[in-house]
Order: C-alpha cells, then structure tokens, then sequence
C-alpha cells in the first residue's frame, strides 16, 4: 500500500488531472464506468471511442502508455476465464479454424474483456492521479458515511505497519530454519496469523487510547474542507458526458 | 472472485450495490455496539490485517497455495457487524487503489465476499457455539465449521447473481458446479487456518474473540492484601442483545440452508468440462506462485487462485432472486427495529 | 474548587487488574505539584504504563481515586481531563494515525472545538516548541523516530495541558535526539510526570522520583538521592548503566 501518503500506483506529476479536486475525479471515473457497462455489447465502434477518451486523458495526465498497460495486467484472470467463454456458451455455433464456438459465448467474451478493460483503465487512471490522503477526503466529500472514510483512512495509515510486522514475523520464522512446505505447516502460518491479528488488535486499543487522550468522542474534528468550482465540475464531467454521448448513439444506430 | 466491470449487467450491479449500501449502512450501526466509540480504530486495523493475511498463503500440495478470504474468521474475531465493514472496506480500497474488481462491480463484489462469507459464518458459528458445550475446544470447532461453508455460501451468491445479470449465457449448472465445487476446496483451507488462527488468539486473549465473550471469569482484585470483586467487568451489553440475535440468526439459517440445497442440487450434476479447466487453472497458478513474495505479487497469486474459480466457470441454474431479496429486505427491518446506541459511555477496555 | 490551589496530580489507593485476570497494581498513593517534574521510575512490568492509562480515565473500574487539579477522573469530567492530562504514548506510530503532521497536531484542539486561524495558531505555536515548524505538511511515518517523537510531544502541548505525562520519552533515541527532547522538556513550563527505566535521564530532567514496584509505590524523594541508595535500587530491580554515577552529576535539581 505504498508509503500511505503515496501508494503504488500514483504517480506523481503536476498536470491539470492531478490538480483536479478528488471528488470530481472518483465521481467522473465512476459515472464513466457506469455509462460504458450500459453500453451495447454490438456497438463495437462505441468501445472504441470510449478507449480514445482515455488516451486522451492519459495524454493530458502524462500517464505514459506502458505504466498503464502493465497496471492492467490485474485484469488477466478475467482475460483467461472470457478465453473459456465461446467454448462453453450455449446457443448457435460457428467454426472458427477448426472449432467450434458459440457466437453468444464470443460476444460474451468480447463484451467481458471490453467493459473490463476500460473499467480497470479508468480506475488505473483515476489511482495513479490522485494521492491517497486526497481520495479519501474526495470520498468523504462524496457524502460515504465518515466513519467508513475513518476505518478506510486507518486501515492506509496502518496497512504497512502491520505487513512490515507480517514480514518480520515471516523473516524470524526462516530464520530459524522453517519453510511453509505443505498442509503440516498450516499450524505455524495459523499461529503467525492469530498472532498477528493480537498485535493489531492492540495497536488499534492503543491508537484509540492516543485518539481518547487527545479528546476523540467519536467522529474527526474537521480539519481539511475540499471544494470544487464549476469549472473544475464541468472539466472533470467532460469525460462521462461524452461517453454517455457515445453510449446513446450506441443505442439508436 | 473480484469481478471486474461488465461481467455483471448494470441493473444487477447497481441492485446488489444497493443491497450492499444497506448493508453496510446497518453495519455502521451495528459496529458501533460492538465497538462503541473505539470503532474507527479497531475496524481500521482489523481492515488492515485482513488486508494482510489476505497475502499470508498456505501451501495446498505439490506446489500449489491458496489464500484467507478472511469474512469468517473477522466475523468471529470482531463481530460481523465489524467484519462486514471491514472486508468491505478492504474491497473498496482494493478496487480504487489497485483497479481489482470494477467499481460498478463493487456491490456484486460487497455483496458476495464481504456479507455473504460474514454473514454465513458469524450464522454457523454462533449456532454451533450455543449447541456445543462451553469450552475452547468448541469455539475453534465452531470456527472451522464457520469458515468451511462460508466460502461455497459465497459461491452461491455469485452463481445467483450470474444467473440472474451474467451478461453471458452459460448453462447454470456448469457454473454453479465449477464455483462451487473449487470454492468447497478452498473453504477446507480457509476452515483449518480460520479455526487455528482463532484458536491462537483465544488461547492467549480470550478476551479479544468476540465470538467467545460468553467464556469469560468475574475478576478479582487484590488491594492491599484483600480480595474485592472488580466493578463492572462483565460484558452486560453481549447478554441484553441475545433476543435480537437469535432473530437475526434465524433468519440466515433459512438462507443458510437455502443456499446450502442449491449447491447440494448443483454438485450432484457434475460435468467433465470443469475438472478440465479446473486442472488448468490450477497448473497455471502453481506457476505464478513460485514468483516472489513482495505483497504485490502475493496479490497477483490471489487473482490467479480467481482465474481458476472464473476459468472453471461454465453454465446456469435459474434459482431467482430469493436469497438477495430476502436478505435485502432482512436487513431492512433490522435497521428499522435496530435503536441507536449513544456512542459516548464505556471507557472499560 | 479552585485549580491553582490543588496540586497537579493526586493518585490514592489505585488498584487495577487486566480482563484476562493479571493485576497491575496494588493500592497506589502519590501527589505531583504544580509546576514539579517528577519522574516514575520501575523496572519493566511493574504497573507504570497500567497508572498512566488511570491519569486520564482510559483505565477505570478498578479501585481507589485519581484526582487531575482536583477534579476526580471519571465520566462527568472525562473531556476536560483528557484536555489537561496530555500523555505523549511509548511508541509515536501510535499517537501519530492522522495522514499529516499539522492535521495530527491539530486532533486535539479541533476535538476540543478549536477551528481556523486559532486552530492554526495553536498548531504552529506548539510545532515551534519543539523546533519540528517546517515539517507540518509531511506525513508522519516519513520522518524519524526522534522527529516522530517530538512531533507526538507537540500533538499533546497543543491542547496545553496541567500535567505532561511521558512513557518512556528516551526509548529508541539516538544520543542526539534524546538530549534535543531533554532541552525541549527543560524549556516547557508545565508539570511534568516522566515515566521511564532510563535512570540517566530521569536523573537529569526530574529533580523528585518515584518508584513503582510490584504495583505499588516503593520509594519517593530526590532523584539524586534514591539513584544513590543501592539497596533500594537492587531491591526493585534498577540498574544504573556501568559506569555511571549519580552523585558526579550536577543537574537536575
């Protein structure tokens, strides 16, 4: 998860998508994905169009293409069961050099590995333009309930605490010569795991006794307010709105 | 199984998003009984430890490992008002930060890996807990047999949601075979290290298993050499809930069992297709798993342990949308008959 | 009752056990004036970070009183003891859980009510006492431990309070950092109640000393005093670092 403030996938960079205030971004990325899973999976050209918007934004972000092709590799598992689909669909079938496919099973597939793609590119888009601590002030800005914005926000500050204590569990087990080989070691793994748990636990009882001592009664004071203008509003928007354009052609043509 | 976006139909996606909104809306409040103010912290790190463990992985056989889904053993450790929100949480980071599962997908996603595996689990444990006799050796039986149905159980759900807003058509059955058929391997693992883990803790913390609070002593102090009864230390509010609960659980045993026949109904159907691709998926994974052991790459093992539940995917049963419904309109009431505990009060740890 | 005539701290006949049945202390018994620097000293496990959890009500329902300028810790005061018992916790990962140094700093006193330039105010005025002013936006874990230390001592003096309890200030610091947070404590005007094993500096900073062992208070007097008293010190498990010697020290009192 990063250094907390900055995770994997951000990059850093000073281009007019990164100065966007946050929520107009999730709220953007968002509405994107929604207009293009509404989307017809025979409008092919439309998919096409949609991918071209987020080159574009890409372009404008400073984004370099490889960085976000191999940040769609997270897509793969998916990718190998759409393969699997015109195989297995039902419905009319046709030969493709020598097998037999279902012609629902490969627009099923098609539709999987489009829809997919630019959902996971727009989310790539997204996570790598806006730092962490700004997303989740923009969800909090998006009206998510605080204190799941607070079990997020804590979860990110202690996430690497508690792999970093994961790991020097994981490096005092090998150090005394131990190797998890097969199911006689689940015992020990089980043992790291409940160990682990108490250790967090406990952090969390002294996370809350900091946050009491200091006068938490429940909710975050407000410290930090994030604003949008309309211009801001309408320059992020410009995204979905022309999908949705796109998506409603895709529908009459 | 984080699914991405499109596999689901909109309508679907955006009715299981509601059905997870609620659900999670419920847990808010029911986290704050369980934790009261200590809330934010608590579930923050049990997020992140299940976050962690997610990339703990246990070495199946001949090369192949698998990893904790986690709802059941944070259900039983935190509570499942706490566990839904956190494994809920975890999903939402997951797919904002990491672009895993698609954000239209998040309430398929919520729905299925965050409540259903709480849910299901916290259901099965606290009925075995009440039936078993009170003892440690129960508790961790009751955790195995929690987390060992509460993996198919969430196979279940997503058969259902694919057969009702899958936006391909697949027979059922095979679908419903395949998922559920690799998630009952993948609940065995899930039960033996969610039932050692739990063990674990209640052997050092009792106190801290929220599923084991009923085992706990009456404290006494010894000031200046004389014995006195330590003001306070039961758990009072556990004991006023119980009511409640067993209407809670009543109600999630029927779609325990519910769930529990469609599968029965789904394995008795077995096709050799999937054992194929099954095979496959599980060569393909043993290969990735040899690559390293930086979190990322723990994370991208666990999509491929996905890729071969997905890859073993192949067909529908029509059941309907009984089981989300119900739950969705289950939850519903409990909301409304849920009172609204003052968050201030008890500074006891 | 008026807060200048009582003194800082009254503990009387505190006695506690943990839920999983080990009791931590035995009948309890100390007074801090204002304006004193006293120093808790016990070996480890003796009871001293299960009193400091009493001074601000985190701990309850054991037995015996804790009085903070004579206002009795318990429900009907806990926000106001919490405002002016200020602990600085063992480990700064702890206290520090918001995303920013300022936002961390500024928890207190925005819990307390406090909102912008006041709130600003009071964050630079106590960011500057420890000499940490220009690192108010970086998030906490990207500094060291010894900033990350002083940054937690500023978090609890922005909600100036009576009493400043410290656990274990010196822990983990290098020579360096440890003597900037001693010239920083010796420059602060408040009551101070050092909680360590690190006699050096206890003997240094606080001219009083206690001794917490096995759970009740074994020894009160001048620090120089009781660090020169071997029996004492053997008996309760202190050990000087070699070559040390309290009477060839001049600071303190």
């Amino acid at each position: 998860m990063g250094a907390g403030h900055a995770h994997r996938l951000y990059r850093h960079g000073h281009s007019p998508v990164h100065a966007l205030p946050p929520h107009t971004k999730l709220a953007a990325a968002f509405a994107f994905v929604v207009v293009v899973v509404s989307t017809p999976r025979e409008a092919v050209w439309a998919f096409g169009l949609y991918a071209v918007f987020l080159g574009v934004v890409a372009h404008l972000a400073r984004v370099p293409a490889a960085f976000l092709l191999k940040r769609l590799l997270i897509e793969v598992p998916f990718v190998a069961f759409a393969v699997l689909m015109p195989f297995v669909a039902e419905g009319e079938r046709v030969d493709v050099l020598g097998l037999s496919l279902s012609v629902n099973g490969l627009w099923g597939a098609w539709n999987v590995l489009a829809k997919g793609t630019l959902g996971v590119a727009a989310s790539v888009l997204l996570a790598s333009t806006t730092e962490l601590r700004e997303l989740l002030l923009g969800l909090q800005r998006l009206k998510l309930p605080p204190l799941l914005v607070q079990i997020a926000s804590f979860m990110i500050r202690y996430g690497d605490v508690i792999t970093d204590e994961m790991r020097r569990m994981r490096i005092a087990r090998e150090s005394r010569g131990f190797e998890a080989r097969g199911v006689r070691h689940w015992g020990v793994l089980a043992k790291s795991a409940g160990a682990l748990f108490i250790r967090s636990y406990e952090r969390g009882e002294r996370v809350h006794l900091a946050m009491v001592s200091r006068g938490y009664a429940g909710s975050m004071p407000v410290i930090d307010e994030v604003t949008a203008s309309r211009a801001q509003w309408s320059y992020a928007l410009a995204l979905p709105v022309a999908a949705l354009v796109v998506c409603l052609l895709g529908w009459t043509l | 199984m984080h699914v991405p976006d499109g596999f689901i139909n909109a309508p679907i996606s955006a009715a299981a998003g509601v059905v997870a909104a609620g659900a999670v809306a419920v847990s808010l409040r029911g986290a704050r009984r369980e934790l009261d103010e200590r809330t934010a912290p608590l579930a923050g790190l049990v997020a992140a430890f299940i976050f962690a463990v997610q990339m703990l992985n246990f070495p199946v056989a001949a090369g192949t490992s698998g990893h904790l889904l986690g709802g059941a053993l944070a259900a039983i450790l935190v509570g499942p008002y706490t566990g839904v929100l956190c494994v809920s949480v975890v999903l939402l980071m997951q797919g904002i930060l990491f672009a895993d599962g698609g954000l239209t997908a998040l309430g398929v996603n919520i729905t299925d890996m965050a409540i259903t595996t709480t849910v299901v689990g916290y259901a099965v444990f606290r009925g075995l807990v009440k039936v078993l006799p009170r003892s440690r050796r129960s508790i961790t039986v009751a955790s195995f047999a929690a987390a060992l149905l509460s993996v198919p159980a969430a196979a279940v759900i997503f058969t259902l949601i694919y057969a009702i807003g899958g936006t391909t058509d697949i027979a059922i059955g095979k679908v419903a075979t395949a998922m559920i058929g690799v998630h009952i391997l993948i609940g065995i693992g899930e039960a033996v290290i969610t039932a050692l883990t739990v063990g674990a803790v209640v052997a050092v913390r009792p106190d801290l298993v929220y599923g084991a609070r009923g085992l706990q002593q009456r404290l006494k102090l010894r000031v200046n050499g004389e014995l006195v009864d330590a003001p306070g230390s039961a758990p009072a509010p556990v004991a006023a809930r119980t009511s409640r609960r067993r209407l809670w659980a009543t109600g999630l045993v029927t779609s325990l069992v519910l769930a529990g026949f469609v599968s029965f109904y789904a394995s008795a159907n077995p096709d050799g297709l999937e054992k194929v691709a099954h095979d496959k998926g599980i060569d393909k994974k043993a290969e990735k798993h040899a690559s390293s052991d930086s979190p990322l790459a723990g994370y991208g093992v666990k999509d491929i342990a996905n890729a071969r539940l997905s890859g073993g995917l192949a067909g529908v049963i029509g059941v309907g949308v009984t089981v989300v419904a119900g739950s969705a309109v289950f939850w519903t009431v409990r909301r409304r008959r849920s009172t609204d505990v003052s968050p201030t009060a008890v500074e006891n740890l | 009752m008026d807060p200048v005539s009582n003194p800082s701290l009254e503990v009387s006949g505190l006695a506690f056990a943990y839920p999983d049945g080990h009791q931590a202390l035995f009948g309890v018994d100390f007074t801090v004036e204002r304006g004193e620097r006293v120093a808790l000293l016990g070996p480890n496990g003796a009871g001293k970070t299960t009193l400091v959890l009493h001074l601000n009500g985190i701990l309850t329902g054991g037995a015996g009183t804790v009085r903070v300028a004579g206002l009795p810790v318990g429900k009907r005061h806990m926000a106001e003891i919490r405002r002016r018992v200020g602990i600085v916790f063992q480990d700064p990962d702890d206290q520090l859980f918001m995303p920013t140094v300022r936002e961390d700093v500024a928890f207190g006193p925005a819990a307390a009510g406090l909102k912008g330039p006041e709130l600003e105010e009071r964050v630079d005025r106590a960011l500057a006492q420890v000499g940490m002013a220009e690192f108010k936006d970086r998030p906490p874990h990207h500094l060291s431990f010894g900033q990350r230390r002083r940054v937690a001592v500023a978090t609890v003096l922005a909600m100036e309070p009576e009493i400043l309890v410290l656990d274990e200030p010196s822990s983990n610091l290098d020579p360096a950092s440890r003597r900037e947070l001693a010239d920083i404590l010796r420059s602060l005007d408040v009551t101070v109640l050092m909680v360590t094993h690190d006699l050096p500096y206890a003997l240094e900073l606080c001219p009083r000393a206690l001794i917490l062992s096995e759970g009740v208070i074994a020894a009160d007097g001048k620090t120089g005093e009781l660090l020169s008293d071997q029996e004492l010190m053997r008996a309760h498990r202190l050990e000087l670092p070699f070559g040390f010697d309290p009477r060839s020290v001049t600071t303190g009192a």
